[in-house]
Order: C-alpha cells, then sequence, then structure tokens
C-alpha cells in the first residue's frame, strides 16, 4: 500500500506539467490549429519561470511570466497560420526549434555574473508542497493531497476546462470551428477571432506547464529540461480524443512510467538505464499506433477535430 | 479598403528566390535585437562570425565538415517533405547510420580493408533506411501520424547508441572515455583540406542525381504528384502506399549516410559527440532550399557557417555558441510568412458600400 501511494505521487508530481500543456493543446487543437511548437514554448515556459524567479523572488511572476513567453510564441504561430495560412506543421516545428535554440542561449546569458551568466546549478524559490491536514493521511487518496499549488490548481482547471468545451456556448462555438469552419462562418461566427483566442490560449497553459518543471518538479534550470515532453503532449492530446477530462488519465499513465522508470533505477535492475528511458517514446509510438488502428473505421468520439491543420479563409470556394 | 487574396496560377518563380534571400536578412536582423540585449554589437558580431565561418581555408574546411552531414540530411529530409510526409526522424536515421557503420567498421574486420569502408556505410545507410521505413509502414498501412513516430524514434535511436558506447562497445582501452574502439585506419573516408573529407563530393553527385531523378524521370513526376495531388495521383493508377515506402526508404538511407560518413571520416569510431542536432537543422534547410536538391547544397554551407560561425563566437567573445541555433531558429519564421506571397496575389480593394 506504502508502495503504491508512493508511485501515484511521483506520478501526479510528473504528470502536473504534461496534463497542463496537454489541456492547452487540446484547446488549440479543437480550433483547427495543430501547434507542434508545445516542446519551445515548455521550453521557453520553463525558462522564463525560472529566471524570474530568480530575479524577483516572486512565484507568482514566474508563473506568469511563462504564460506570457508561452502566449507570444503561441501568438506568432496564429499569425503564422491563420493569417498568413503558412503551413502548419512546419511552422510549429520552427516553434520548437527556435524555442530551444533560444532557450539554450538565454540559459547561458541571464544567469548571475558569478555563475559567468549561466543559470544551470542554480537554486531559486520553488512551490512547497502543501499536505492537507488529516485527509492527507490516508493511503492512496494521500497522493493527492501531498502536492504543490500548480497541482491543486488542476483539481479545478480540468473539470472546468471539460464544462466549458462541452456545455457551455462558447465551447460549441469553439469546437464547430474545429469540425467545419465554413459552417461556423455561416452562422455569423468569427473563425479568425476564435482560433487566435485559443491557440493564444493554449501557448498560455503550455508555458505554464514548462513553468510547473523548473519550479517545482526538478527545480532549477539545465539545458533540454523538457526532454521530449513537448512531444509526449502532442501523442496525449490524440490519446485523450481532444477531451480535457480522458486526458487526466493519458498524463497518469506518462506520469506513472517516469515514476516506475525512478524507482527501478534506484534499485538498481538489471536492464540498463538506456533501455528504461526509452520507455516513455516507444510507448508513445504504440499507443499512438493502437488508437489510430482502433478508431480510423469511423468517426468516433476519439476522433480528430475534421478541419484540424487547414487555414479557412471565406474568399476560398 | 480590404486587403484580398488571389491564388496565383503557378508560384511565382521571382519570388520564391527572393523570399529565402529576404529571410535570411530578416533572421539576422532580429538576431541582432537579441545581440544588441546581450550588449553586443550586432554588426561587430556578425563580422566575427563570418570571419570564424569562411575567413580562411582552415575555417571554411571547418565549415564543409558540418555541411557535409547537413547537405545529406538536408536531402533526405527534403525528398520526404516532397511527398508532404513530415520526416522529422533525420536525427534517429542519423545516428543509426552511424551505428550500422561502426558496427561493420569494429565487428568486420574479416573482410578485406579496400571493403571495409564501401560494406559498412551501405549497411549505415541500410539502417537508416529501416529506421525511417518503420514510420513510413506505419503511416503507409494504417495512416499513423508520422511527425510523432518519426520523432519518438530519434530518442530511441539516441538512447541505443548511448547504450552502446557507455556498455558493450565500450573501448577497453579508452580510460572510461564513452566511446567505442577506433576504426581501422586504413578504412577512414580520406580528407582533403584540414578535417574536410571526400562526402563533400558524395554529397554534390547525390544532390545532381536526386535533381534529375525528381525532374527528368517518370517515378520522380508520380512522387512529385504524390506529393501536390494525391487523389490525382491514385487516379492515375500511381500505387501511393508504395511511393510513401520507398521515398522513405530512401530519405532515412540519406540520413544514415550523412550518419555513416561522420563516423568514417571524422570521428572514426561510435562516440558520444555524434550526436549533434544535424536531423533537426535539415528540416531548415529543406525548407530554405524550397525542396530542391541543389539549392539545398548551398543552404547546408550557409547553415554549417551559423554553427561554425556561433563557436568561434564562444571563443573570440565569450557569447554562447547557441547564438548560431537562434538565427536558424528565426529562419522560418520570415520564409513562412513569405509564402504567402509566392501562392497569393495580393490586391487592395476599395470596400464598396452593399
Amino acid at each position: 500500500m506504502q508502495l503504491i501511494t508512493t508511485l501515484l505521487l511521483v506520478t501526479i508530481r510528473a504528470g502536473t506539467s504534461l496534463l497542463y500543456a496537454t489541456l492547452g493543446e487540446v484547446y488549440t487543437e479543437r480550433s483547427g490549429i495543430l501547434n507542434l511548437g508545445v516542446e519551445g514554448m515548455m521550453m521557453m515556459g520553463a525558462l522564463t519561470a525560472f529566471t524570474v524567479v530568480y530575479r524577483t523572488g516572486n512565484l507568482l511572476f514566474g508563473v506568469l511570466a511563462a504564460m506570457l513567453a508561452g502566449g507570444c510564441m503561441a501568438l506568432l504561430h496564429a499569425f503564422l497560420s491563420v493569417s498568413m495560412r503558412a503551413n502548419q506543421v512546419v511552422s510549429g516545428l520552427s516553434l520548437t526549434l527556435f524555442g530551444t535554440g533560444f532557450a539554450s542561449y538565454l540559459g547561458q546569458r541571464l544567469g548571475p555574473a558569478e555563475n559567468s551568466f549561466n543559470l544551470t546549478g542554480l537554486t531559486g524559490e520553488r512551490f512547497p508542497i502543501i499536505k492537507i491536514p488529516f485527509l492527507g493521511d490516508i493511503p492512496v487518496l494521500s497522493a493527492f493531497l501531498q502536492q504543490d499549488v500548480l497541482t491543486y490548481l488542476l483539481y479545478i482547471i480540468v473539470p472546468l476546462a471539460w464544462f466549458y468545451l462541452y456545455r457551455t456556448r462558447d465551447g460549441l462555438s469553439l469546437r464547430s470551428v474545429g469540425e467545419n469552419p465554413r459552417t461556423a462562418a455561416a452562422v455569423g461566427i468569427n473563425v479568425t477571432k476564435i482560433r487566435y483566442t485559443y491557440t493564444v490560449l493554449g501557448g498560455m497553459l503550455v508555458g505554464l506547464g514548462g513553468a510547473h518543471l523548473t519550479l517545482a518538479y526538478t527545480p532549477g534550470w539545465s539545458e533540454n529540461i523538457t526532454g521530449g515532453r513537448g512531444w509526449i503532449v502532442i501523442a496525449l492530446v490524440i490519446f485523450s480524443g481532444w477531451n480535457p477530462a480522458r486526458a487526466v488519465f493519458g498524463a497518469i499513465l506518462f506520469g506513472g512510467i517516469n515514476a516506475v522508470q525512478y524507482r527501478m533505477q534506484a534499485a538498481g535492475t538489471v536492464i540498463p538505464a538506456s533501455f528504461l528511458n526509452m520507455a516513455p517514446y516507444l510507448l508513445t509510438v504504440i499507443v499512438l499506433a493502437a488508437m489510430t488502428i482502433l478508431s480510423r473505421k469511423k468517426k468516433t468520439s476519439f476522433s480528430s477535430p475534421s478541419a484540424l491543420g487547414t487555414s479557412f479563409s471565406i474568399e476560398d470556394k | 479598403m480590404r486587403i484580398v487574396l488571389a491564388k496565383r496560377e503557378t508560384r511565382s518563380q521571382i519570388i520564391s528566390t527572393l523570399v529565402p534571400i529576404i529571410s535570411f536578412l530578416v533572421s539576422l536582423i532580429l538576431g541582432g535585437i537579441v545581440l544588441a540585449f546581450s550588449k553586443a554589437n550586432p554588426l561587430d558580431t556578425y563580422v566575427y562570425m563570418f570571419r570564424g565561418a569562411f575567413g580562411n581555408w582552415m575555417a571554411f574546411s571547418e565549415t564543409l565538415v558540418k555541411a557535409i552531414p547537413l547537405m545529406l540530411t538536408g536531402l533526405g529530409v527534403s525528398l520526404a517533405f516532397r511527398i508532404r510526409f513530415w520526416n522529422i526522424g533525420a536525427e534517429g536515421q542519423y545516428v543509426w547510420g552511424a551505428i550500422g557503420t561502426a558496427w561493420v567498421m569494429l565487428y568486420w574486420q574479416f573482410l578485406p580493408v579496400q571493403a571495409l569502408l564501401p560494406f559498412s556505410l551501405l549497411v549505415g545507410m541500410t539502417a537508416g533506411a529501416i529506421w525511417a521505413g518503420i514510420p513510413a509502414v506505419m503511416k503507409a498501412v494504417w495512416k499513423v501520424d508520422e511527425t510523432l513516430t518519426t520523432l519518438m524514434l530519434n530518442y530511441v535511436a539516441i538512447l541505443f547508441a548511448e547504450y552502446l558506447y557507455y556498455g558493450p562497445w565500450r573501448d577497453p582501452k579508452g580510460y572510461g572515455f564513452p566511446g567505442s574502439e577506433p576504426f581501422p585506419r586504413e578504412a577512414w573516408l580520406p580528407r582533403f583540406l584540414g578535417r574536410a573529407h571526400w562526402g563533400l563530393f558524395i554529397a554534390i553527385i547525390i544532390a545532381f542525381i536526386l535533381f534529375f531523378v525528381l525532374t527528368r524521370t517518370k517515378w520522380g513526376l508520380e512522387i512529385q504528384m504524390i506529393g501536390k495531388n494525391p487523389d490525382a495521383a491514385r487516379c492515375l493508377g500511381v500505387n501511393i502506399k508504395w511511393g510513401i515506402i520507398m521515398v522513405l526508404l530512401l530519405s532515412g538511407a540519406l540520413s544514415g549516410l550523412a550518419g555513416g560518413i561522420e563516423v568514417a571520416a571524422i570521428a572514426h569510431r561510435l562516440q558520444k559527440g555524434i550526436i549533434s542536432g544535424y536531423g533537426y537543422t535539415a528540416i531548415i534547410i529543406a525548407w530554405m532550399s524550397q525542396l530542391n536538391p541543389i539549392a539545398a547544397l548551398f543552404v547546408a554551407i550557409l547553415m554549417a557557417g551559423l554553427l561554425v560561425g556561433g563557436d568561434q563566437l564562444q571563443m573570440m567573445i565569450g557569447l554562447p555558441a547557441a547564438m548560431g541555433l537562434v538565427i536558424q531558429g528565426l529562419l522560418l519564421f520570415p520564409l513562412l510568412a513569405g509564402t504567402i506571397f509566392t501562392e497569393y496575389k495580393i490586391r487592395i480593394k476599395k470596400t464598396k458600400e452593399v
């Protein structure tokens, strides 16, 4: 029982950044915009969050700065893919290439002079783990109740995100833009505005996910801190069937792999570390293939928004 | 007043040549802003970078050393992009090329030494081709999204290479250095200027062959059609599944060759430093060269120049070498924004009252 609680505890902690970013990308893709820049936005979010907290000592500023960084990058993506009708795959890839390169540059530039301007190896404020009294002592359940503020916030955000998407008028407009922008425009929905709004909102949440990495999960900056998490997020969006509630299971599954991997390494198994580290990437490929094969026959609740990745203009016939 | 976009009948040739050049200038300006914020004089910094990359023969040979794998991976990625298969797995295919080549070089030494080099490169190409073939088959048969599979397989390939040079392949006489034993000296790929090697000629020849095949053969035209209009291709009896798999095998083989050549000519062993990020820069090269194989050669030299120039920056004035990557990363944004001018005519209309 103790082992399950510990594993679950680490799982939730590792899954938090994934879940924030997945929620963000779900909203972006629901509007029909595919943003493959998650890795780059997460990286920049992680970097700005840590830098701001290191400089100001204020965790809230750090989180806001990360959201701003993610939002600005997403705005660029929205401009290129909505207004300039650029190829969304390539635009997203460029965000990732730029974000990783720029974060690496800034990481060696924004530190204090005595650390030769490096951010690596520094420690700053971090989100403390808050244990909920009484309830936090119940086995298994306690894993959910010994987390940091950002994780607790998710317990509220996930149901809200689900409710907004499926039970409100705005959520309906958002979904219809992703399904069929022409029809949506015909009933008077401003497709361009919706696509911009939710791409930027998505980027802000992705940036927030990055902030959780440097401010809570593995406090401090290190180059390549995201380690492909942004790409796993893209896969998690597909697993969730673009549904915020189901995204929880994917985040727990992949957070769990991290936890188990860590546990096995600590226990010293015969399997070399390299093979253990392959697990999340291989699992992504396998689950993705399984999901695609299972849902390709007809439109199910797991199918992608029909207009995902295509540009739209009223003038086009 | 209202801006109206009208789709052009054909892409404008002049604009599609101009756009990459303007994009490069714009990325330099944006990079200059980053430099100014870092309290460095942008102009001086660019002069340092340029001298560091092209200033003398030694510098230029180092630029060529980086340009060779970039040319080959860039050609490989362009090929896949032509059929709109988003192969972002060049890095993994490159690593497998290095592994395959190293395997022959280290464990097939019973072969005559003259045969070792060509055979090892062939095995490296095959390994790269297989690594690209996996996502290609998944896409062709089950329509599994290729951006994710190709990228995830990069991590798997890199971790596997790490396992090899930290584990079973590690040189027992290497003082704990993460790398295999060196390859037999007679089997190294010869150099001609500094560290620049024959891989350059291989890359140039391949680029011209590809150009010919893509523009002058039936297969090349089928590839064009799969990329531009898959429905029309299907009606004309082109086997799209085979098209995807063949193109990707070739694409992976080219990246594999890049990795094989890199270990055979530069590292002379499988070691930690071979993992380079070339496979990602290749994406920028493919897009900058507008998927034209000959243009890819020149863009690869330019990108290599940015990397070598960035390294020089670190040594000369202590700015992070990642500046080269920042400029590379900035390149695609103006390029993407510019595409609209090649594909659409832009007119400003006066709004009529309804």
